[in-house]
């Protein structure tokens, strides 16, 4: 855990007042909605079909139980019971009172909770591997440098009021798990030739109506170098991005037109006139970042203890040990992924109650900490290999131990239409019933890892351009379709899908999804080829033929 | 963003004026008597451009009991019931065509 300090809880209280005032006098009048408008957007409140929506930052996805305990407070005391996990490491409530959130803000923020820039044209939440700190095949825990860009960015009076949105993202694992190829700003953090670790920078990432993936202008950063060469990039964006078009404002679109190397030339310039300046790294600056991440003092543990051999006899646990349990970077310890995508429950939700008994498994076998991926999936960090039966009957007893993560029922999906004011067509649905399609395990099994991605419209929060089933939500003529990609990936080898066809009724996508499955267990070369990979192998034209033959 | 009141309005069936209202985000409709209303039964329904634009001017007048007013379709049945136009509508109406969690 990191912990916050008194600079932090300040600016944080300050807010709230802030807020409360704004709130205060909207609601006499005094401010216009105009007015209001874009000081609530600052603090992540939006307008939706219903109510009030309120987004919470959750900084590289990692939550303590106390906070978790507190989001809880928020669903109940404020909400209708539950919350939604986004696909950008928030979590958002449905149903927030304006007159209530003042005071739902003052109690997040007893928890060091907050909404700000989590909307608006500003840096959005640093997003970062859910697996920070404990993945086996880290170079290093890529949260302190999640944090130091959090600090130098929030309020940063030169960007806060960009072009557009702006997303960042790190990884520091080969394999990605925080998709920084679709962020405005990717990071990979890598050992290079030299034994130096640095950082690979890529640019211009994004979905939307105009995806794109993020292009390489720095091979290799070094780490004294992060905060210069990243303000050298928000600077060419706000001097060159478009801001008389919301539809070419943002920096892919700037990338795009420039070119990555003429871009590149001008971060590069800006940057050689301030990377010797206050923005290179003391280490001394990132060593007490770094001592403020709070690392659990583990005990020492030997990997395969007799409980969990004795576990291993029961094929409930296995196929749940074997699904949603991944190697620690110690010893006797693994990470437990706990599953929000239950059969027929819609994507990222949790209710107050799975919150509280979540918070109270996180203390008792993860050391107080959970984290947030960004599919809409949760994970205790810190468990020992002995307690895994223990908790896998806990999580079960609450409904997040279905074994169903990367499966093609781990679906990510966004809100869709019923909830969000820009949706065309509904996505919660549509996920609820392939789960129900797929709720044979051992068939979804058998089709092995394969990602669904649904939005409800063509601004791409359920990421559907990186699904390896993409599900794009629009509406024609008054009727929900649905338009279908295929041989998308989010990690490092990130491609965006392909269009499959015309785009079918919302009573055909499912069976559209079973056509796909289907077509794909024929022409796998072998069981152990990927959905993914017979993709790459065989093309788009097969799976199209199975799905419009009969259409 | 356009302002409603500078977008064209073409007026092809029965229509009234919604909003969600300021203290909770709640959906309501505007009524004859100028206030606001959660029953769609209650809202004044205007079949002509003209009187379609009066209705959301009057409601884009008031600045503080609701936010974003603009028209929407409604259907009438035989019977004079007012059923919301579209799919959008009828989910603001009804709310998520889902279950919420936590409820059976």
């Amino acid at each position: 855990m990191y912990i916050y300090d008194e600079f932090d809880r300040t600016l944080v209280d300050e807010r709230v007042r802030e807020f409360r005032d704004q709130v205060a006098r909207r609601l006499s009048g005094e401010l216009t909605e105009e007015e209001f408008k874009p000081l609530r957007l600052m603090n992540g409140v939006y307008l939706q079909l219903h109510a009030y929506m309120l987004r919470i930052a959750i900084p590289y996805g990692t939550l303590s139980s106390d906070q978790m305990r507190m989001l809880a407070h928020v669903a109940r005391r404020y909400d209708r019971g539950y919350g939604h996990f986004t696909t950008r490491q928030n979590i958002q409530f449905n149903w927030i009172k304006l007159e209530e959130l003042p005071d739902a803000m003052a109690d997040l923020a007893r928890a060091g909770l907050h909404g700000m820039q989590t909307s608006g044209n500003c840096v959005r939440n640093i997003t970062t591997d859910q697996w920070a700190g404990v993945a086996p095949d880290e170079i290093e825990d890529p949260r302190i440098w999640a944090e130091l860009l959090r600090q130098h960015l929030t309020l940063h009076p030169e960007f806060s009021f960009l072009p557009r949105k702006f997303k960042i993202a790190l990884t520091a694992s080969a394999h990605d798990r925080a998709a920084v190829k679709i962020h405005d700003i990717g990071l990979r953090m890598y050992r290079n030739g030299a034994g130096e670790t640095g950082f690979e920078v890529t640019v211009g990432g994004g979905l939307g109506r105009t995806p794109f993936l993020g292009k390489t202008i720095k091979p290799f950063l070094p780490k004294r170098d992060l905060l210069s060469y990243v303000e050298a990039i928000m600077r060419t964006y706000n001097q060159y991005g478009r801001r008389d078009n919301i539809y070419k404002a943002r920096i892919k679109i700037l990338v795009h037109e420039l070119g990555a190397e003429k871009f590149a030339r001008e971060v590069e310039e800006e940057w050689h006139s301030i990377k010797d300046g206050a923005l290179a790294l003391d280490p001394a600056v990132v060593a007490d970042i770094a001592a403020r991440f709070h690392y659990p003092d583990y005990e020492e543990l030997a990997d395969n203890p007799p409980e969990l051999a004795k576990a291993r006899e029961g094929e409930r646990f296995r196929t749940w040990l074997a699904n949603s349990v991944s190697n620690h970077k110690v010893s006797g310890r693994a990470i437990v992924t706990l599953s929000l995508k239950p059969e027929g429950g819609p994507p990222g939700d949790a209710t107050a109650a799975q919150m509280d008994a979540i918070a109270e498994l996180a203390d008792r076998y993860s050391h107080g900490e959970i984290r947030v991926g960004h599919e809409q999936n949760l994970a205790l960090p810190h468990v020992a290999q002995r307690d895994l039966p223990a908790l896998r009957r806990a999580l079960d007893e609450i409904g997040v131990a279905t074994p169903n993560v990367n499966l093609i029922s781990d679906i990510i999906a966004c809100p869709g239409l019923d909830y969000c004011s820009l949706a065309n067509a509904r996505s919660i649905p549509v996920a609820q019933e392939i789960t129900r399609r797929f709720r044979n395990l051992d068939v979804a099994r058998d089709l092995g890892r394969l990602h669904i991605n649904i939005s409800g419209c063509i601004n791409a929060c359920g990421h559907h351009h990186i699904g390896h089933i993409g599900i794009l939500g629009v509406e024609k003529n008054g009727e929900e379709y649905y338009q279908v990609t295929i041989g998308g990936r989010a990690d490092e080898r990130a491609e965006l899908g392909t269009i499959l066809g015309p785009a079918v009724p919302y009573g055909e996508i499912a069976d559209v999804v079973e056509d796909i499955a289907a077509a794909y267990l024929e022409l796998r070369a072998r069981p152990d080829e990927l959905f993914i990979d017979t993709v790459k192998r065989v093309g788009v034209d097969p799976f199209k033929e199975r799905v419009y033959a009969a259409r | 963003m356009t302002s409603p009141l500078q977008q064209k309005l073409k007026i092809t069936g029965p229509v009234v004026v919604t909003a969600n209202r300021l203290g909770d985000g709640a959906v309501v409709y505007r009524s004859g008597d100028g206030s606001w209303t959660e029953e769609l039964a209650a809202a004044a329904v205007v079949t002509t451009t003209p009187a379609a634009m009066e209705l959301l001017t009057a409601a884009l007048s008031d600045k503080l009991r609701a936010v974003d007013a603009y028209v929407a379709p409604v259907e009438l049945t035989p019977h004079q019931q007012v059923l919301p136009g579209n799919l959008r509508e009828r989910i603001r109406f009804n709310g998520p065509t889902v279950a919420l969690p936590g409820e059976s």
